[in-house]
């Protein structure tokens, strides 16, 4: 299935948000999780579907300014 | 009032702005009486004083309880080699100072904490976040909305930096987003990971941009989405967002109903 990352194409395999997370090794409490331009509460990870096309973006704490 | 409108420098100091169809006379003369805080007198907030000097806000607040170490001259371009050990708020209001004499300059060489940053922010018109800790971060954010006055938010880390404007109570907020900072510990800060120097510049100017702009209620803000940069690759993204309607700070039904201080990070990285 090939979906948005980030406004970049990728081929990912998984059927929920939650699964495309772990394939990337990405911990569910280091992002914030867009599906489609709608935001995702973290319990919902898990059954968000995900489908050929799809745009996620993965928002990544930033903290630093000093 | 910095701007008189009938003082030959201070039109000559300002004739840039002053043509500028969204600037003029009128938008000149609101900067003149804005009152900005900035929070952090490090790598954003240098390049935000100098440009909110330069183009005469009337008065600019600093807070940060830091003083001038030799590790910050790689980014934190208001201080100079002989200001090592000076208070961080000292330091950049002498820039300041030499730049726009017209500024009048606060400085506090202290933490913003839940005791003070209700009082402190309440005396300003916008507020510019420059800090380096997710937990000042969030209570900045969540003090602004509380005293609903706009915030202009910035990140940098690494190559990577964010802009993000808040309108308390209109746009999304940081908690919109990020319900709550991220674990203790687990996002590295400027001094575990380092940052390009230039990188504070970029994303400093961009906050003092986005300021001048909500002074003189010209333009689009950069509300309800982040602008991301990506210095490896030079590139921007912008991410819509919107109000989250389960906010904890923002939302109708809110958990966080007063100021209180967020843990500080375990590895606590104070200034970088």
């Amino acid at each position: 299935m090939r979906v948005t990352i980030n406004g970049k194409t990728e081929e990912v395999s998984g059927s929920t948000v939650l699964e495309i997370l772990r394939a990337k090794d990405v911990s569910p409490q280091m992002v914030a999780v867009e599906l489609n331009s709608k935001m995702l509460e973290r319990e919902e990870l898990g059954s968000a579907l995900v489908k050929d096309g799809d745009a996620i973006e993965l928002l990544f704490y930033l903290g630093g300014g000093d | 009032m910095p701007f008189l409108p009938d003082s030959e420098e201070q039109v000559t100091r300002y004739s840039r702005h002053i043509l500028l169809p969204e600037v003029g006379g009128k938008g000149q003369q609101k900067i003149g009486q804005a009152k900005v805080l900035i929070v952090g007198a490090g790598g954003l907030g240098s390049p935000v004083a100098f440009y909110l000097a330069a183009a005469g806000v009337g008065m600019i607040g600093l807070i940060d309880s830091d003083a001038v170490d030799l590790s910050n001259l790689q980014r934190q371009i208001i201080h100079q080699t002989p200001d090592i050990g000076r208070p961080k708020v000292g330091s950049a209001k002498a820039k300041i100072l030499a730049l726009n004499p017209s500024v009048a300059v606060e400085t506090y060489d202290r933490r913003l904490t839940a005791e003070n940053a209700l009082d402190l922010i309440g005396r300003y018109d916008i507020v510019v976040d420059g800090v380096d800790s997710f937990p000042a971060k969030f209570l900045i954010n969540d003090a602004c909305f509380f005293a609903r006055k706009p915030l202009v938010h910035g990140g940098i880390l690494r190559f990577d930096g964010r802009v993000f404007t808040i309108l308390p109570g209109q746009s999304a907020c940081l908690r919109c987003i990020f319900k709550q900072p991220p674990p203790p510990g687990s996002v590295a800060s400027c001094q575990e990971a380092g940052v390009i120097g230039a990188l504070a510049g970029v994303i400093g100017t961009i906050q003092a941009t986005e300021v001048l702009k909500l002074i003189v209620g010209k333009g689009r803000p950069l509300t309800d989405r982040l602008l991301d940069y990506d210095a490896r690759e030079t590139r921007f993204r912008e991410i819509k967002v919107a109000k989250n309607p389960r906010c904890p700070l923002c939302s109708e039904r809110p958990e966080i109903t007063r100021l209180v201080d967020l843990e500080p990070e375990v590895c606590a990285v104070r200034t970088a």
